[in-house]
């Protein structure tokens, strides 16, 4: 096979490339190597063969201050443009069984509440990069009449960005990221950052779901991992057919973030909330890094933040329905 | 599942405006729950504050009940309208759904 090696993607937090049936992963170069390591024998560790993709033996580090990079088999992804043949219910079991197995050895924390802190981080810094009037004057300074005209896309009162911010607020330190996960919800296996990009077959085409990308993935609350579907269908993105499908589909698994049957919402409130908050934050970045408006899946995330902050969590998880 | 509390028919579980509440199957009585009258204040002041050129109709109970749990945050299609998400599931199928 001699086609030239392809570029599946290029962000800050990894690049990665194809070159025939291998793909390289260059992680980021602040990666914690340590985390790192232990995340990717997870991967290999035979307890979780038939969830999670093996790695690819990887070769030594070119230089101790190269960036790490991982070696993975090459596996047929989600097809974007089909949804009814998106694999929710496969997913679902894939958690479920991830979340039931015992973690094998120590493995650092989950980093989905770090993600979010990250993304709110990162929209403060787009929103002050595109407001603020002069080199070395803080935002609130630049109210000043003489400011030249702002970006028009996010500004500092924008409502969009003070929803996500009200929102951020409003959740438990836990989930924010500042203190570890509370005993009673964590010390579970996660994946740490679902979504359909997370999937693949393998082998391609036609071998069984797999869940990749461990970057992320660690010990912590399990409902976390649900909690970007459970965002999407609270938003309205995802339709409630796939939502039940995925939900029935972890319960009948046996999964552990939420209960065997009722209402799931008391387990996946948080979560869902900084999944949404996380979403619409990084969204507002971008659109003002990008100079433009929110398109309509945004849109709906953004208004999903309204609603979570005019309803916060203690009156949201009251008593049961 | 609740049981109305006048005349002891199930209650079902619907989501209006971001506000979970129960309606009896028999009676047709609404309960709430703690905190829940106080967020209805509070969106019908947003509304008002709003003033949307043309408010969309208001929506009806729905007869069947929907079944599936909300947040009571929820987006406010959730209260049921079968067929409502025919297109929807299309349209929501993008980018997003595949990225961090």
């Amino acid at each position: 096979m001699c086609e030239p090696p392809q570029v599946l993607a290029d962000r800050p937090d990894g690049t990665v490339v194809r070159s025939g049936t291998i793909v390289a992963k260059a992680h980021a170069a602040d990666t914690d190597r340590e985390a790192l390591a232990a995340r990717i024998a997870l991967a290999a560790a035979p307890q979780l063969a038939g969830i999670l993709l093996p790695p690819l033996p990887a070769p030594a580090p070119a230089a101790p201050t190269a960036r790490p990079v991982t070696l993975w088999p090459l596996g047929a992804p989600v097809d974007p443009t089909d949804p009814g043949a998106a694999p929710w219910a496969e997913a679902a079991d894939l958690l479920a069984r991830l979340h039931r197995t015992k973690p094998p050895f120590p493995l650092p924390p989950m980093r989905g509440p770090a993600k979010a802190a990250r993304a709110v981080a990162r929209m403060r810094a787009a929103l002050r990069a595109g407001t603020t009037a002069l080199p070395g004057v803080p935002a609130a300074l630049s109210d000043d009449v003489t400011a030249p005209p702002r970006v028009p896309a996010v500004e500092p009162r924008d409502p969009a960005a003070l929803s996500v911010l009200a929102g951020w607020r409003a959740l438990p330190p836990w989930a924010r990221g500042e203190v570890p996960v509370p005993a009673q919800r964590g010390g579970f296996l996660c994946h740490g950052d679902l979504h359909l990009g997370q999937l693949v077959r393998h082998p391609a085409p036609d071998g069984p779901w797999l869940l990749i990308d461990m970057d992320d993935a660690g010990v912590g609350d399990p409902a976390w991992d649900l909690g970007r579907p459970a965002a999407w269908y609270a938003a309205g993105l995802l339709a409630p057919e796939d939502w039940s499908v995925f939900l029935d589909a972890y319960r009948s698994a046996g999964g552990p973030a939420v209960p065997a049957d009722g209402d799931p919402w008391p387990a996946l409130d948080v979560p869902a909330r900084a999944l949404t908050v996380q979403t619409a934050a990084v969204a507002l970045a971008k659109c003002a890094a990008e100079q433009r408006d929110p398109d309509e899946h945004e849109q709906l995330m953004i208004e999903s933040c309204a609603r979570i902050a005019t309803l916060p969590p203690e009156l949201a998880t009251g008593p049961a329905s | 599942m609740m049981q109305c509390p006048k005349c002891h028919a199930q209650m079902n579980t619907y989501n209006r405006n971001g506000v979970q509440i129960e309606q009896c199957n028999g009676c047709r009585g609404i309960f709430l729950d703690y905190g829940e009258l106080e967020s209805l204040t509070r969106l019908e002041s947003q509304w008002a504050q709003q003033a949307p050129p043309a408010p969309p109709a208001p929506q009806a109970y729905p007869a069947a009940p929907p079944a599936a749990h909300a947040p009571a945050w929820g987006a406010p299609q959730h209260g049921g309208h079968g067929g409502h998400y025919g297109h929807h599931r299309q349209k929501g199928f993008g980018r997003m759904l595949f990225s961090s």
